[in-house]
């Protein structure tokens, strides 16, 4: 409320960090371009346009500098027509415009190779291993969570158990996951589900200790008792909290996908990426690489977005 | 005004002697018999409470006032339940404190509410949990709203408003409960003067207008004579009542009072007990003595 005073300010505030955000973004991009479109910048490798007289290169050849240079002083020497190249960087750095090439055409032409999914095939099916995998996940983490952070008998009994299995990487449990569950996509739900949930009991217990003392036994001697002081009290009381940490631990999720997609038969973004690198497209890969990022942080940006609706009271995101 | 020509505090004027023989012949509300508290922390047992013995008539102000540490939280927190006691007896209209419960309201310091809920919802609370349906409640929040004068406020959530509405809340919220006691503890402590001495006034005008009992917790002098009908001094280590003071100021009570002799032999007397001897302080307090070094120039002076 006593905002409104300062206003104008502000608003000239928002503008500067919008500005700045988008800024965070160029900075990166303009060091690849530097990298990628001026010639004297790294090009550590030639590209053949002619071979001259070299057997052995060919129109489009990427070699290093250095034999490339051995070969055109051998060509001299032996007086035969020299070979032109112009400076390339190796295969793995493809330049921006050659990854938004391919991030148009995995998503508007059919793949190269016969069978190979869609980009968006495999995106969409990535996304559904995340979403059965977190909602699994939380289904059990967060009232497992709510109870530990609430009854220290609760988490004397769950969290020291919870702290050792949290050490163990969920990627050991893929084969065993395998046996269990197939080859198909329960055992990538698995490990999604062993990577986050034990984090996500200790995260969620500890956001509820956080919960300050006086707004329990206000409660209390309001007459509030059992069942009642958690469904009325510790948990609107947590909510905007564990919206953050579920924000946080969805990201979590997202990481443990791309090694739950390798195990059985690999699928999804994973595949697609494997796929591509397999043949060299590494511009393919880049935009695969790219868009999990962009759905990941597209995601957050939303979800940060509707807290602001959901928990009109909540005063931390006041000082974001 | 010369100390020495103040009045005894012992000394009461007709209408406030009469006024202590009526509340004398009221039922007792609460009754504390030989409380003690002890507890375990891991340089051995402390003892918190010894000894406390105190009763609360009907429609009573009390106040309990004494030097940090001497346990005042702790007795406030025991009557509302929130602790368990170690020895002796609590007595709620004659029957045993089991537990916090809506007969018991309390104020806490820190602000309390509950910040998901607006005003309204806040006061609505208590009649929810007890099974009342939401447009009773509704009916009660508005009419103890009305009555701390937040009404306007209704739909605001609690950060949206400021120290003293936020403990007119508070108040609200213990009050539509009916509780036979409300417990206070430093509820103004957090507030600044002038929001302090309004809240000071307004509560009176509460306890005036409603069959409520009151025990205050507080560490300011003058907010305890000029609130109380009774203050209980407790000193520390441990916890004992040292004295319990029936405050001589007649009523009504309004700010004009705090240079009238009564008021200044009542404060007096509370220095007397809760600051004794300046040589008692504690050791580490002496050990922290400034040691003051000139850092400006030696012309440079300020006074």
């Amino acid at each position: 409320m006593s905002l409104i005073a300062n206003l104008p300010s502000v608003d000239s505030e928002m503008r500067k960090r919008t500005l700045l955000a988008i800024g965070s973004f160029l900075l990166p991009l303009l060091v690849w371009c530097l990298v990628s479109y001026v010639p004297f910048i790294w090009h550590p490798k030639v590209e053949v346009t002619d071979p001259g007289g070299v057997d052995y290169f060919q129109v489009g050849m990427l070699v290093d500098k250095s034999q490339f240079e051995d070969e055109t002083a051998f060509t001299r020497e032996e007086r035969l027509p020299p070979p032109a190249g112009k400076p390339a960087n190796p295969i793995y750095l493809p330049a921006p415009h050659e990854v938004a090439k391919a991030f148009y055409t995995g998503f508007a032409k059919q793949p190269v190779q016969k069978d190979a999914p869609w980009l968006h095939e495999s995106l969409w099916h990535s996304i559904q291993i995340i979403f059965w995998g977190f909602l699994i996940s939380s289904l059990i983490g967060v009232p497992l969570g709510i109870l530990a952070g609430t009854y220290s008998t609760f988490a004397r009994l769950s969290e020291p158990f919870i702290e050792y299995f949290r050490y163990l990487p969920a990627p050991a449990f893929g084969a065993l996951a395998v046996a269990i569950l197939g080859i198909y996509d329960g055992p990538k739900i698995a490990i999604i589900v062993i990577g986050t949930l034990f984090q996500q009991v200790l995260i969620i217990a500890n956001t509820t200790r956080k919960l300050e003392a006086t707004i329990i036994e206000a409660a209390r001697t309001l007459g509030t008792r059992g069942v009642k002081l958690l469904t009325k009290v510790v948990v609107p009381g947590i909510l905007p909290d564990l919206y953050r940490d579920q924000r946080i631990l969805l990201g979590w999720a997202w990481t443990y996908l791309i090694v739950a997609e390798l195990i059985g038969t690999s699928s999804g973004i994973t595949f697609y990426i494997t796929q591509q690198a397999r043949y060299q497209h590494f511009d393919n890969v880049y935009a695969a690489i790219m868009i999990i990022g962009i759905i990941g942080f597209g995601t957050d940006l939303i979800l940060g977005r509707l807290s602001r609706s959901l928990f009109p009271w909540d005063r931390t995101q006041d000082r974001r | 005004m010369n100390p020495n020509t103040l009045p005894s505090y012992l000394d009461q004027s007709e209408p406030v002697k009469a006024r202590f023989d009526k509340i004398n012949q009221r039922e007792t509300i609460l009754e504390v018999r030989d409380l003690g508290k002890r507890f375990r922390t891991p340089q051995g047992e402390v003892e918190a409470l010894r000894g406390i013995n105190f009763s609360v008539r009907r429609r009573e102000f009390v106040c309990v006032i004494g030097p940090s540490g001497c346990g005042k939280s702790t007795l406030i927190r025991i009557l509302a339940g929130l602790e368990n006691h170690s020895s002796g007896d609590v007595l709620l209209d004659d029957k045993p404190v089991k537990g916090p419960g809506q007969d018991r309201g309390m104020v806490f310091q820190g602000y309390s509410l509950f910040p998901w809920l607006t005003v309204k919802q806040n006061v609505m609370f208590g009649p929810k949990i007890k099974g009342h349906g939401k447009d009773e409640a509704e009916r009660d929040a508005r009419t103890w709203l009305e009555l701390v004068g937040l009404e306007k406020f209704a739909d605001a959530y609690p950060h949206q408003l400021s120290g003293g509405m936020r403990q007119r809340v508070a108040i609200a919220r213990a009050l539509v409960n009916q509780p036979r006691i409300l417990l206070m503890d430093e509820p103004f402590g957090a507030l600044d003067a002038q929001t302090r001495s309004k809240m000071q006034s307004h509560l009176i005008d509460i306890w005036k207008n409603i069959d409520i009992t009151v025990l205050f917790i507080t560490h300011d002098l003058d907010e305890a004579i000029y609130l109380a009908d009774r203050i209980l001094v407790l000193k520390a280590h441990p916890g004992e009542v040292q004295e319990v003071i029936e405050v001589p100021v007649p009523r009504p009570r309004s700010p004009g009072q705090f240079n009238t002799p009564e008021f200044l032999a009542t404060k007096a007397r509370l220095e007397q007990l809760i600051h004794p001897a300046p040589a008692s302080e504690p050791e580490d307090e002496q050990a922290a003595q400034p040691q003051m070094i000139r850092f400006t120039n030696v012309a440079d002076n300020v006074e």
